[in-house]
């Protein structure tokens, strides 16, 4: 599903690299939870995945697309087949619950009455069918999280990227975003999340990768978090 | 997929009122300059038309020029290739013109008709160009055709000095008008191009979040456009609306003569005339203004936006 093959990253080139020689294989409807400090490289492995970044070299397939093939006007039609959760929830705050996540289907140019039938059932799956109406600022910090993640799975991606879902959230709610990405990993989808989050890494008991100073330290089956 | 980004579009409008406005107002005013610079041209050239046409020769005749003699100089004069008509005016119709001329000035009547007919026949020539006159001037300067004449030729000297000078102001205004358009059409288009960015700079959550979900460029960039092409449709509909309503206004105030040059009611009268393709052509340079800024903003946001 996911295969990079020695990528490295440098942000200039005066400066150090980012990532240096990676090389990961993640099979489909895996759940792997990438840990590593700050600055270790997480978020610029997960922008390579995205292309919101290119790499210095290397080679990065995902779900059969070489991104040294792809041209940058088809990366919108990949970022249509990967779903993509952000620490600071990334939701428009003028728009309802609903809307937020009506506007995923919207921008690809999903029918109206399509939309009127997905967006409920994806509300209901992370758990807010009763907060279609409501305001992001009305909502907890958990929830507004499972509003981000029923707007990166309403297009039924077979990838879902989540960056620190719970780095805003205290442990209840931080649990609550667990489970509905365990549940949506369970439909099928590949799950890859990063967290420093030890109780929910040791917890979890899935795939660990550990990255530090941009190379991969460890790449344990049923890992813990050991930093 | 399309109805949404011309709903987006609009409610961006909307929504950046004052935005929108400025942007506007600033449009208003290259489209009126463009304007009024073509409706003014068109009315100074149809002034200096008018004038030019009224430019003539007159050749004097002496009372003993016989009828063949004068035949004779009226075939020769229409052989020159300036001359385009020769009209004859004899002695009773030109002292007929003068007294109808004169009809308010009862003693002047009375004097004339003391006296024997004193006005000269002559000839009325029209020319083709009235600014080259040097072949003409050369014939009837020869001593041959000189005896026939009674007066000095009269060329019309004095208005043609002064229809020169109109002439010059006139291309220095067109020209002044060429330069006042294009700053203000440039002045424009920074306003607008300013005006999308601080939209894009308004909506950059939402426009980073729209690129991360994957809309595609046409998407995010659309709405900006249909807002920009908002702005110069209104823009020239108002510009339009604009100048005619001065013109309601002027031509029931001041009377033809009141501008000098500028005839008010002639600029009115050609306004009306082509009002269907003038609000054409505005809207045409509206729009062009308006995409074209909005599309390079657009442009160079997705351009530094895109993938490092």
């Amino acid at each position: 599903m996911i295969l990079l093959d020695r990528v490295s990253k440098a942000y200039s080139k005066k400066g150090g690299t980012a990532l240096e020689r990676i090389s990961l294989h993640i099979e489909p409807k895996e759940f792997v939870i990438i840990v590593g400090a700050s600055g270790a490289g997480k978020s610029t492995l997960l922008k390579l995945l995205t292309r919101e970044e290119k790499p210095t070299s290397g080679k990065i397939i995902v779900g059969g697309i070489d991104y040294e093939r792809l041209h940058d006007r088809d990366v919108p039609r990949l970022r249509r087949r990967i779903g993509v959760v952000f620490q600071d929830f990334k939701l428009l705050p003028n728009k309802t619950v609903y809307e937020n996540v009506a506007f995923a289907l919207e921008i690809i140019g999903v029918s109206t009455k399509e939309i009127r039938n997905t967006v409920p059932r994806v509300l209901d799956i992370v758990g807010l069918k009763d907060k279609e109406k409501s305001m992001p600022l009305e909502l907890s910090g958990g929830e507004r999280q499972r509003v981000a993640i029923a707007r990166a799975i309403v297009r039924q991606p077979k990838i879902l990227i989540a960056d620190e879902p719970t780095g805003n959230l205290d442990p209840k709610h931080a649990w609550d975003v667990i489970k509905v990405l365990e549940k949506i990993n369970r439909y099928g989808t590949t799950v890859l999340l990063t967290t420093h989050n030890q109780d929910i890494v040791n917890k979890l008991k899935r795939r660990v990768v550990t990255i530090t100073d941009g190379k991969i330290q460890s790449d344990e089956a049923r890992g813990s978090y050991n930093l | 997929m399309l109805g949404r980004v011309f709903i987006n579009g609009g409610i961006n409008f909307v929504r950046n009122a004052w935005l929108s406005i400025a942007a506007m107002a600033i449009m208003v005013v290259t489209l009126s300059i463009v304007l009024f610079s073509f409706i003014a041209n068109a009315t100074f050239s149809h002034t200096i038309q008018e004038i030019r046409d009224r430019i003539d020769v007159s050749v004097f005749l002496l009372d003993s020029v016989t009828t063949q003699q004068r035949d004779q100089l009226i075939g020769q004069l229409e052989d020159i290739d300036n001359v385009r008509a020769v009209e004859y005016i004899s002695k009773d119709q030109a002292l007929a013109d003068y007294i109808e001329l004169n009809k308010d000035n009862v003693d002047l009547q009375l004097a004339i008709s003391q006296t024997e007919n004193p006005l000269p026949a002559s000839l009325r020539l029209k020319l083709h160009n009235p600014d080259i006159i040097d072949q003409l001037k050369s014939f009837l300067d020869t001593p041959e055709i000189q005896t026939l004449q009674s007066d000095e030729t009269s060329y019309s000297g004095d208005r043609k000095e002064a229809i020169d000078k109109i002439a010059k102001a006139t291309t220095f205004i067109r020209q002044a008008g060429i330069i006042g358009v294009l700053i203000f059409a440039c002045i424009s288009v920074l306003i607008i191009f300013n005006t999308i960015q601080m939209a894009i700079f308004n909506r950059r959550d939402e426009l980073s979040i729209m690129r991360l979900l994957g809309a595609s460029r046409w998407y995010i960039r659309g709405p900006f456009l249909v807002e920009s092409l908002l702005i110069g449709i209104s823009a020239a509909l108002i510009s339009v609306g604009l100048c005619n309503i001065i013109f309601s206004i002027a031509s029931g105030t001041l009377d033809a003569s009141s501008l000098g040059l500028l005839d008010i009611n002639y600029a009115s009268r050609y306004f009306e005339e082509r009002y269907w393709m003038i609000l054409a052509i505005q809207l045409g340079i509206g729009i062009v203004i308006g995409v074209t800024s909005s599309f390079v903003a657009t442009q160079r946001y997705l351009r530094l936006r895109d993938t490092k």
